[in-house]
């Protein structure tokens, strides 16, 4: 609430505040203000930075011709004789992107089916169920969750997550889409779970009474009055999972076996886009094809995830719009 | 009354009923018992190489045997610094937000659009930002203006990986300081105010300190996010094994999380690194889980003193 709309604070306005004022005061008064407001600036100069300098090096992509001596846009995305292959590092170097892509999209849509129907589930327990205690253990444990390092998971994957998914599912690779899938399900329950709970909570109680009066059990209320109405905050939570989990490095990087192969085993090893840009900035020429490739990489990874997210940010705050502003 | 038989189709509805409680409570258990699985798998496979001297020890012979001293004090340098930027910069954020913009001010739009964007972008986008603007261009522009062209600056160092993870963690410090913000009544505004105070003065002396257990809770997560992330470090300032600890801004760097990456991905001996790894495990997610749990319990009771 800005003060400005307090009555009290008007007085200011009527020159009372001059008269106790020492002219040291007044210069002290403005340097702090415009200090916290220049400050404040910082949010918006990193995304402007962001865009600028991602994009400076993403840019030789499409215009350089010297870029274009080693590869070409179209070739980004057609298979060429041997097929769509990422091969940033051979003879005849091939950058195709499309395996990468589909990686992250196999990676992400395994991890949204684990985690969706599981963090939804649990918010519907928390939000219509649990009792006050239950919801003060259960809210702050999945936080924690939330607070594990993304390279925990990803080793914990890697070492034991993998020897248990291949001694049950007999997958070809030890690292797999699967694997990774299940781990990167864990960053993205916390995501899920925290926006679907908000979204059950800022169901006013009146559509519950409402419900119950008309004779509704607590399974009808919950099925068919709650989550029809927080379903868009629900969609939101989904949509911000998704954002999420395109995004993650670590935990794919340590447990997708990271072969950038293209099909739809999900017991195959596969590539994704962030773990190429981890593994590979690291080793490249500055100022190549190559280094030049991976910012580009990188740039469509900031594009998609600021479309994804707004996305979802619009569907929570018309909702809560709707709703009449609970939450 | 007692001996009417439930209507059948009651008593279908009842076991629905006890049927979606069951079914909804048995997903957050699995979600909880995922989590306990993590967690007692690294404790029990890191208890028992957690000794003092793995703590204050640097890896020795190639990274299979030794302690991780350097890790823990180039974690402990970095998160420092980020904090030293993160903290100011996004409590002043918070304050323009609350205290001073109007919420409908283009400027003050434009900055909460810029704070949820940030707190979206994939962390290993910071990595490239990072490198493109705090090594390439900020860091050898120094370079170019003081040090002759030397190589002192414009290259990965403890001060840029600071800088890009202080960006990281911006959104989490401005949603909890903004959170306390809101929490101080108007009342104590409008007191401070009617007794001749500045606006300045009256944000400053009587509602940041106010404010303090939120703005604490908001470094606290903001440090801990810090200290698990390795993505936005890789070409920023970490290094893959150092014989010295960080001294200087820009000096290179051990980490607990890239540490336990390289561990895992690069060890030429698989078997005997598996204890070092399993320790550095423990210790990062040790120092994670305490710092998240000392801002659980300190919301928690601000939200307690609030509600009394």
């Amino acid at each position: 609430m800005a003060v400005s709309t307090s009555p009290v604070a008007g007085i200011e306005r009527t020159g009372a505040r001059e008269l106790s004022l020492t002219r040291r005061a007044r210069w002290g008064e403005a340097l702090g203000e415009g200090a916290v407001k220049l400050i404040a600036l910082t949010s918006i100069a990193s995304v402007v930075l962001i865009l600028i300098f991602v994009g400076k090096e993403a840019l030789p992509v499409l215009t350089s011709s010297e870029v274009h001596k080693e590869l070409t846009f179209g070739g980004m995305f057609r298979p060429s004789a041997a097929g769509y292959v990422w091969q940033p590092v051979s003879e005849v170097p091939k950058y195709n992107i499309v395996p990468l892509f589909v990686g992250t999209l196999k990676v992400t849509i395994v991890s949204l089916f684990v985690a969706v129907p599981l963090s939804v589930a649990a918010a519907v327990f928390v939000a219509e169920f649990a009792g006050k205690t239950m919801r003060e253990i259960i809210k702050p444990a999945i936080e924690l969750l939330a607070g594990i390092p993304s390279v925990v998971v990803g080793f914990f994957a890697l070492v034991v997550l993998a020897t248990w998914v291949q001694s049950v599912f007999g997958t070809e690779h030890r690292l797999n889409t699967l694997v990774a899938g299940v781990a990167l399900s864990f960053a993205i329950m916390p995501v899920v779970f925290s926006v679907s709970e908000d979204a059950l909570r800022a169901v006013p109680d009146s559509y519950r009474q409402a419900a119950i009066a008309l004779g509704s059990t607590k399974s009808q209320v919950v099925l068919r009055v709650v989550l029809p109405a927080a379903a868009p905050g629900i969609a939101a939570s989904v949509v911000l999972g998704f954002g999420r989990a395109i995004g993650e490095t670590m935990i794919v990087i340590l447990a997708t076996g990271n072969a950038a192969l293209l099909d739809a085993d999900l017991g195959h090893s596969v590539r994704t886009v962030t773990a190429t840009i981890a593994q590979e900035l690291g080793e490249v020429v500055v100022g190549s094809a190559h280094y030049h490739l991976l910012f580009f990489l990188g740039a469509l990874l900031f594009l998609s995830t600021l479309v994804v997210n707004a996305g979802g940010e619009r569907i929570v705050t018309g909702m809560r719009r709707k709703l009449g502003g609970g939450g | 009354m007692e001996n009417v038989a439930p209507h059948p189709l009651q008593r279908r509805q009842r076991k629905s009923d006890t049927v979606l409680f069951g079914a909804t409570g048995l997903a957050t258990l699995l979600i909880l018992a995922m989590l306990a699985v993590l967690v007692l798998d690294v404790v029990i496979g890191g208890a028992k190489t957690v000794t003092w001297s793995f703590l204050s020890e640097a890896p020795t012979h190639g990274m299979t045997a030794g302690g991780i001293l350097p890790a823990i004090v180039g974690t402990v340098a970095l998160t420092l610094m980020m904090t030293l930027a993160a903290v100011p910069a996004g409590v002043a954020t918070a304050v323009y937000l609350t205290e001073y913009a109007r919420p409908s001010s283009l400027v003050a739009r434009a900055i909460r659009v810029c704070i949820s964007n940030l707190a979206g972008v994939p962390s290993i986008v910071f990595g490239l930002f990072g490198l493109g603007f705090f090594v390439s261009t900020v860091g050898r522009g120094i370079d170019k203006a003081f040090y002759a062209g030397h190589l002192t600056y414009g290259k990965p160092a403890l001060i840029w990986a600071a800088l890009t993870l202080a960006i990281l963690t911006l959104p989490v410090v401005v949603v909890a300081t903004e959170e306390a913000l809101r929490s101080v009544p108007r009342e104590l505004r409008d007191a401070s105010l009617a007794l001749g105070a500045t606006r300045f003065q009256t944000v400053f002396r009587v509602v940041l300190p106010h404010a303090l257990g939120g703005i604490l809770t908001g470094a606290i997560l903001a440090v801990s996010r810090g200290s698990g992330e390795v993505a936005p470090i890789m070409f920023t300032g970490v290094a893959y094994f150092l014989p010295y600890l960080p001294k200087y801004p820009n000096d290179q760097f051990m980490n607990l999380g890239y540490h336990v990456y390289v561990l895992a991905t690069q060890s030429p001996d698989v078997d005997r690194t598996k204890p070092l790894l399993y320790g550095t495990v423990l210790v990062l997610l040790g120092l994670t889980f305490l710092l998240n749990l000392a801002a659980i319990v300190i919301r928690a009771r601000m939200r307690r003193r609030l509600l009394a």
